[in-house]
């Protein structure tokens, strides 16, 4: 897969905007998935994903061909995605109680754009707990969880990606893990 | 658990993360099997762990491909061909030349008038042009789409295209062409080309 991305960069480099389809192919699927997990949210995850695309498209000449595509186009994207957090310190909690209401909260006036068969509304409400668990957790450590347990990323590359030292990322995931272990205890 | 040491804490994460060393998970598992707090604050963080890595697997929306495609920018493409052009501007002008010469020169070619070159003297009968026996031409004759009979002299050259050229005693004192064919006829005004320009040069020396 290296060398076959590797030549795709090249033939961009060389003025072959089509050969960009194959490295959007390749990684759209890990990309929305960080931009999703860290964004919780499905309109903000395509467009941040789309745009970490473009940014690696007009970028492309700066990529060291020595190193690893894929840290280098996560980096974009958990950029964005950090970017876009902290521009937006929501007014509000998802999970708040909505006043006058008795225990409904704002995830039931968010419309479900996925239309699933009854027998998966099981599945669904856990998956749905999941991603809920992961937005509560603070955007530090929220980034090394998602890398760490959901992209599957070694300690080595996520400091690659975040460009923290080693340490840091250890001490974050310690503390990411300590965190998520309380939500969830707390229930 | 508050009475336990903090470092076993540090330990428990060191095991997750998967590189604990050898001496830290003796004593690890030494105060876990003494230690429920600790067995309790252990079991969590697994099963934070394995909490999160439940999590399914998510893929991108469709045409999440074309629309990335479609928010590039254009310019790219075109700057290429523009890149080339400007980087080699004796191909292009090649092109160009070779491209405008072949389309007068097959133009003039196909026409199929008869002409010939005014000169006194010049016997013309029909689409045949004689130099009578006795008289001498003094210059080029170039006929087009018809016969040339020299009974005469001619003092340059005789340049036949679409025709023929006849003589018995004749005597020109320049070169005799017959071109018949439209690559003879290019290759002809090619050299006549280069030659003109070549004069052009060496008058522009004197």
């Amino acid at each position: 897969m290296d060398a076959l991305v590797k030549k795709r960069i090249k033939q961009v480099l060389k003025g072959d905007q089509n050969a960009f389809a194959d490295i959007v192919s390749l990684y759209q699927h890990k990309l929305y998935q960080i931009c999703y997990r860290m964004l919780g949210n499905k309109q903000e995850a395509e467009d941040i994903a789309q745009e970490a695309f473009v940014r690696a498209y007009i970028n492309l000449h700066t990529f060291d061909p020595k190193r690893k595509f894929s840290t280098w186009l996560y980096r974009i994207a958990t950029n964005l995605c950090i970017d876009r957090i902290r521009k937006k310190k929501p007014d509000y909690y998802l999970d708040a109680e909505v006043d006058g209401t008795d225990g409904l909260n704002m995830y039931s006036h968010i419309a479900n754009d996925d239309q699933l068969p009854e027998d998966a509304a099981l599945q669904m409400e856990f998956q749905e707990r999941i991603q809920h668990e992961i937005s509560k957790l603070p955007e530090k450590y929220r980034t090394v969880i998602v890398l760490k347990y959901i992209e599957e990323c070694s300690l080595q590359e996520i400091s690659e990606i975040l460009d923290l030292p080693l340490g840091t990322v250890k001490t974050r995931i310690h503390r990411g893990r300590e965190a998520l272990r309380k939500q969830l205890n707390e229930l | 658990m508050s009475t336990c040491p903090q470092h076993i804490i540090e330990y428990m994460h060191e095991y997750l993360d998967g590189d604990i060393s050898r001496e830290h998970e003796q004593v690890l598992k030494q105060h876990l099997k003494t230690c429920t707090a600790c067995q309790k604050h252990m079991h969590q963080l697994s099963d934070a762990v394995a909490f999160i890595k439940s999590a399914a697997q998510i893929t991108a929306p469709p045409h999440f491909e074309e629309k990335v495609m479609k928010r590039l920018p254009r310019p790219k493409n075109r700057l290429g061909i523009q890149n080339w052009l400007r980087r080699h501007p004796f191909l292009v002008a090649a092109a160009m030349f070779i491209l405008f010469m072949s389309a007068t020169l097959f133009g003039s070619f196909n026409d199929d008038k008869f002409s010939v070159t005014k000169q006194p003297n010049l016997v013309v009968e029909g689409q045949t042009v004689i130099v009578p026996e006795g008289e001498v031409v003094k210059g080029d004759i170039v006929v087009k789409n018809g016969d040339i009979v020299v009974e005469g002299e001619v003092d340059g050259n005789v340049i036949v295209i679409n025709g023929e050229y006849m003589a018995s005693t004749a005597v020109v004192t320049g070169q005799i062409h017959e071109i018949d064919q439209v690559f003879e006829w290019v290759w002809y005004e090619v050299k006549r080309m280069t030659k003109d320009f070549l004069a052009l040069f060496e008058n522009g020396k004197d």
